[in-house]
């Protein structure tokens, strides 16, 4: 068992491209870390220079509190799970598992028994002398995680392990691996474009974007208190509805294209350096679920949309609807249709699956403003104390 | 009703198969032919005779006894076998390097051996006898093994480079994080994978070799150094062709090839075909 730390990492490629810039985060013993952003946020890279399959251009990595940078990956003590899982062809699954201990000259009875107590954890004894072309997809991923623990790593590194799995494998292997992790207690850097599986699986999540560290936190905390508004677009499904707004005189109300929404005291003392802001324009950002349909006599600040689109999931409607105000894209933050899709300032909120609503309704949502999200239009960054 | 489905026997009738019938005979009736005439007695050949009648092993025997084809069959295996030998090992070191490792001028070594393997052998023949003789390699197996060597290398660096190509990444990096060196690497990961490639590689290299007939015929004139084709060229003499004996000779000469095309033939197939579509 040992702690992960990167100092300043950089990595440039021979080309000049920038894909890691100065990323300093610290993963404790038996964490497990996510690292998350889009595709080309140098997740990977940066995954694979804890791995010692890339250089290090500058900075420093530490595994196990000892300098790892000119290490090879076998003298790291890490274990690796990719996304094609990597198994070998030839060889059977129990071969799979033990060929690390193999390289290692074990005597070949240990190396039996930690193969079959492998197999045991992961519920492949009956496939141990199968090889990998005749398992099911959900198998392999099993096989792939058996010849990472059988050599009980200090560091656990996951490339998208999951990707390859169908939507509803993907969920269960989810749990599993979760599940191993925590059995095995080793620290885990876990690489994914899923904000989903960054949510459900991270003790802690580290956000990036374009080789730059956005924010790490415990899950909730970035889903409440994102540091800007791309850390605010991309945890969270379906996205964050972010809009241009100005701030009135006194930050006593904001205005949202044409609508004009109350902000009680309560906001203000919870921001107060949103008094700084008074007059000026900033983006709002208010999560699909604090949006929900405005009871009769609703008293509390309230907005109108258009409704276009209604998704009845059965538990909740996730209702599509436009207001006239520009809606804040931050590049990268939502997948290309998504972000096409709500450029005409579409929002999104979740309504409770009996209420009535249809398309081309004037619908009016129930704010819950305290939970609204502020930020600095021209940093991004979010309006906070 | 011009598309009505064709029943019983009918249905195998079509342009395809009656084709391919037509070319599958186009190329077997030679090779009947040859077996069938090795099998007469020596006075029959070239007779009409469809079936050897009396069936006869005369021509083989001649061809062991009268003619040393015994030593010319031994003469091939050694420099066939030496040659594709060295060329797998070679071609496979060479095309992992230039199908995986990071190395400058890769692109200009490719084009250079896709040219020295379409350079017409006829045009090395002199320089290369005036080298052996100066050296003192003429008549001697390594006279052929290392043209031999030289001159079915580039194809098999291009058809494991190619091989090579298509194996994952992930595969060596796992390698390296499990501890494997570079050559157990090759070895235990990448070479059990690129065994399809290998045999192809393998078997178009065997068969160059073992049935090369310019660079034997002009390094090796003793009769202890003679291989297959230019000891069955050799048959014939002044007066007489003894064409049961070269027949019969030409059939235990084919006997290798098939054998090891009909062993490995799944893994040609795979091999010839790799790359051609993703996954």
């Amino acid at each position: 068992m040992a702690t992960v730390s990167l100092e300043k990492i950089n990595k440039v490629y021979e080309n000049g491209f920038h894909a890691v810039k100065d990323l300093s985060v610290d993963i404790a013993e038996g964490e497990f870390m996510v690292l998350v952003g889009p595709s080309g946020c140098g997740k990977s890279t940066a995954l694979r220079m804890i791995a010692g399959l890339e250089d290090i251009t500058s900075g420093i990595l530490r595994i196990g509190g000892k300098e790892a940078n000119d290490e090879t990956p076998k003298e790291r003590d890490i274990a690796m799970v990719f996304q094609n899982y990597a198994l070998y062809p030839h060889m059977t699954v129990a071969e799979n598992i033990g060929f690390a201990l193999k390289l290692r000259k074990l005597p070949k009875d240990q190396l039996n028994a930690k193969v079959k107590e492998a197999a045991e954890i992961l519920g492949l004894t009956d496939w141990i002398d199968r090889k990998p072309g005749q398992l099911s997809g959900g198998q392999r991923q099993r096989v792939a995680m058996g010849r990472a623990i059988v050599r009980e790593p200090s560091v656990f590194l996951m490339d998208e392990p999951l990707s390859n799995l169908d939507a509803k494998l993907r969920v269960q292997m989810r749990a599993e691996v979760s599940r191993i992790q925590r059995r095995i207690g080793v620290a885990t850097v876990y690489v994914t474009h899923d904000q989903v599986e960054a949510m459900t699986m991270g003790d802690r999540v580290t956000v990036l974007r374009d080789g730059i560290l956005q924010q790490v936190n415990t899950p909730q905390n970035l889903y409440d208190n994102p540091d800007n508004v791309f850390v605010a677009a991309f945890i969270g499904s379906p996205s964050q509805n972010l809009y241009d707004a100005a701030l009135t005189e006194g930050a006593r109300s904001i205005k949202l294209g044409s609508q004009e929404i109350p902000l009680p005291d309560a906001v203000r003392a919870k921001r107060p350096a949103l008094a700084s802001f008074a007059g000026r324009d900033v983006v709002v950002g208010m999560r699909p679920e604090h949006l929900p349909a405005a009871r009769p006599g609703e008293t509390g600040p309230t907005l109108v949309g258009e409704v276009e689109l209604i998704e009845a999931l059965g538990s909740e409607q996730v209702v599509h609807f436009t207001i006239d105000a520009h809606r804040v894209i931050a590049e990268g933050a939502l997948e290309k249709d998504e972000a096409e899709a709500v450029g005409a300032g579409e929002g999104v909120a979740r309504v409770e699956a009996k209420y009535p609503v249809k398309v081309g309704d004037r619908m009016t949502f129930a704010i819950d403003i305290e939970d609204m999200q502020f930020f600095d239009t021209a940093t991004g960054l979010a309006i906070r104390g | 009703m011009r598309n009505r489905k064709r029943v019983g026997w009918h249905r195998y009738i079509n342009g395809v198969v009656i084709s391919t019938i037509v070319t599958a005979l186009f190329i077997l009736l030679p090779l009947y032919w040859l077996i069938a005439s090795s099998f007469k007695a020596p006075n029959d050949v070239g007779t009409t005779q469809l079936f050897p009648n009396p069936i006869s092993g005369a021509n083989y025997s001649n061809a062991f006894v009268g003619f040393d084809f015994g030593i010319y069959f031994r003469n091939s295996l050694v420099v066939t076998i030496i040659a594709t030998a060295l060329v797998l090992v070679l071609g496979t070191l060479a095309g992992y390097a230039l199908g995986r490792l990071p190395m400058r001028g890769k692109f200009t070594t490719l084009v250079i051996l896709l040219m020295i393997s379409v350079f017409p052998e006829v045009a090395v023949i002199a320089p290369l006898f005036l080298l052996m003789k100066e050296i003192g390699w003429l008549n001697s197996y390594q006279a052929l093994i290392l043209p031999y060597t030289a001159f079915n290398l580039p194809f098999a660096i291009w058809i494991l480079r190619n091989y090579m190509l298509g194996i994952p990444k992930e595969m060596e990096e796992t390698g390296r994080i499990d501890g494997a060196g570079a050559l157990r690497t090759v070895w235990t990961i990448i070479l059990p994978q690129a065994l399809p490639g290998l045999f192809t590689a393998g078997i178009f290299c065997f068969t160059a070799c073992w049935t090369e007939f310019l660079m034997a015929l002009t390094f090796n004139d003793s009769n202890n150094f003679r291989t297959i084709p230019v000891g069955i060229a050799d048959f014939g003499g002044n007066f007489q062709v003894p064409y049961g004996t070269i027949f019969a000779a030409s059939v235990v000469a084919v006997v290798p090839i098939g054998i090891l095309v009909f062993v490995f033939r799944k893994f040609v197939i795979s091999g010839l075909t790799s790359g051609a579509v993703k996954g």
